[in-house]
């Protein structure tokens, strides 16, 4: 039973976490992975929150809400990837351009 | 037993603590690549974490996709990201110009401790037994065609969602192709140790994506977690140097990327014109229509993941490029 | 009963110790070659001995069978790959640690 709120409080930690290298890091796979665990921490806070049916079976729709949002986070993932590729190639560097002049 | 809960709470906390030191050590690493592994581990260790949380069939879903086909993703785009960047040092470019005004340092760990603490409290406001839907689901299982409650919501309840997650997928990949995609750096002459590696595994992973997609309407499995064992098994042999046969490469491959789509959209339209309401099965024959939409879905599935690593459209007889 | 709780814990218990001496090796050994010696052998012969303590609890064959199939997937994948990785280490030079 409490092993819920210890899992849904981590995921709330790993969603902070997530939230603050996307802010603060530049280069652009590194977003990447920090939106990868802010959504591994949503994640978590939707399954742990399942649990908590007591004795029966855990609620069955966060869980395949879950399954959903896990393929459609490799399937952004991919996009995000060769987005950063291609955009490394055009310009060399894989961060993005603080410059108003563009 | 007072030994047995004491012994699941420490579990339960170092399972957690670890979660949360892997996270913040894969996100502050210096070296890219180590961070990508620390983040494959961090992937596992969640993957442990579903299964403590009584939620298998997420457990089987992270394991593949989210620890093992994102890290494949990851270094592959890491290895296409230290080729380009060296090109272009080579070449010379203009110093990194600093924006004009600088934000104050302390400020992402003000947004970031008052963000974990509101959210933090919202979640410890909400009241500890809820049932949420689960008698829902329990009431209506039998009349679902499957005994496992994730599939039933999966294919049967939630049906709608699962056809717009299917052309989603198409969608990432179309968007993939038409960048151009960077071409995936792969062995032209594997050694005699991963040669046999990979004819011995890839059949046992066919054999193993058919058993999780037969077991998944009674027990921990499904769509999901087969497609992605055989998108691994094509991930797999396209490090090794396969290459897909030309005359495949053509309508075959597309006709595998848009079985699951298609396979859901017609089910939508005959269960519409059927009977009025959108994806509602007949309660005799649903078991046998989910099987059909399962197989269609992970062979969907299967083929996408591995066309996503592989970054480029296989070349055809038509372009000459 | 009683007895058969003992033996799959004790079982258990022996594969964990592998298992930590693999991740000792693992931190304490001085190049890439030791250690991935000590962590493919060591961590094969605890999830081997955790596979027993397990499939002495299972409750068909078919279940024991499956979990023995998981430990020869583990030990093939495990090998393949620590020979993978040791030829990739030779390439780029890594010069075994001589003392």
């Amino acid at each position: 039973m409490n092993a819920v709120f210890l899992y849904a409080l981590v995921g709330v930690g790993l969603f902070s976490l997530g939230l603050y290298a996307l802010i603060v890091h530049a280069h652009l796979l590194r977003k990447i992975l920090a939106l990868n665990v802010m959504g591994n921490g949503a994640f978590l806070v939707l399954v742990a929150l399942a649990r908590r049916t007591g004795d029966a079976q855990p609620d069955a729709v966060p869980q395949a809400m879950v399954i959903t949002g896990i393929v459609i986070a490799v399937s952004a993932t991919a996009l995000a990837l060769t987005l950063m590729l291609k955009l490394t190639s055009e310009t060399g560097r894989a961060e993005l351009s603080d410059d108003q002049r563009e | 037993m007072e030994a047995v809960i004491l012994l699941q709470w420490t579990f339960n906390t170092l399972l957690g603590l670890g979660l949360l030191w892997l996270a913040s050590r894969a996100l502050a690493c210096p070296d890219l690549f180590r961070a990508i592994v620390l983040f494959v581990a961090f992937g596992l260790l969640l993957a442990l974490a579903w299964v403590s949380l009584d939620a298998p069939d997420v457990a089987l879903a992270e394991a593949a996709i989210g620890a093992g086909l994102t890290g494949a993703l990851l270094l592959a785009a890491l290895a296409g990201l230290r080729s380009s960047e060296t090109n272009e040092k080579v070449a010379g470019q203009p110093a990194k110009e600093g924006p004009k005004v600088r934000p104050p340092q302390w400020l992402p760990v003000v947004v970031l401790l008052s963000v974990a603490a509101g959210l933090g409290y919202v979640v410890l406001s909400l009241p500890p037994d809820a049932v949420g839907l689960s008698a829902q689901v329990a009431a209506s299982l039998e009349t679902s065609g499957v005994s496992n409650p994730v599939t039933a919501v999966l294919l049967n309840f939630r049906s709608y969602d699962t056809l717009l997650e299917m052309v989603v997928l198409l969608l990432a990949l179309l968007g993939v192709w038409s960048l151009g995609g960077t071409a995936l750096r792969r062995e032209t002459a594997p050694g005699p140790v991963l040669d046999t590696l990979v004819r011995l595994l890839v059949p046992v992973l066919i054999l193993v994506a058919s058993y999780l997609l037969w077991v998944g309407a009674h027990a921990p499995g499904g769509a999901f977690q087969s497609g992605s064992v055989l998108g691994a098994a094509g991930v797999l042999l396209l490090l090794t140097g396969w290459h897909l046969h030309a005359g495949l490469a053509a309508l075959p491959l597309r006709l595998a990327l848009v079985a699951g789509s298609a396979t859901f959209l017609t089910m939508a339209v005959f269960t519409l014109l059927g009977e009025g309401k959108l994806l509602e099965y007949p309660s005799a024959q649903a078991g046998t229509l989910i099987l059909i939409l399962e197989t269609a879905a992970t062979v969907s599935i299967g083929v996408t993941l591995a066309a996503l690593l592989l970054g480029s459209p296989p070349p055809n007889n038509k372009d000459h490029t | 009963m009683i007895l058969i709780d003992y033996l799959s814990g004790a079982l258990l218990i022996a594969g964990a110790v592998f298992f930590l001496a693999g991740t000792l090796g693992l931190l304490r050994f001085p190049d890439v070659y030791t250690r991935l010696h000590a962590l493919t052998k060591a961590d094969n012969v605890g999830l081997g001995l955790m596979v027993v303590g397990l499939a002495v609890q299972a409750e068909s064959w078919t279940a024991a069978g499956k979990l023995l199939l998981i430990w020869l997937l583990v030990l093939l994948a495990g090998s393949s790959v620590a020979h993978l990785v040791a030829g990739g280490a030779l390439q780029r030079g890594i010069q075994l640690w001589k003392r």
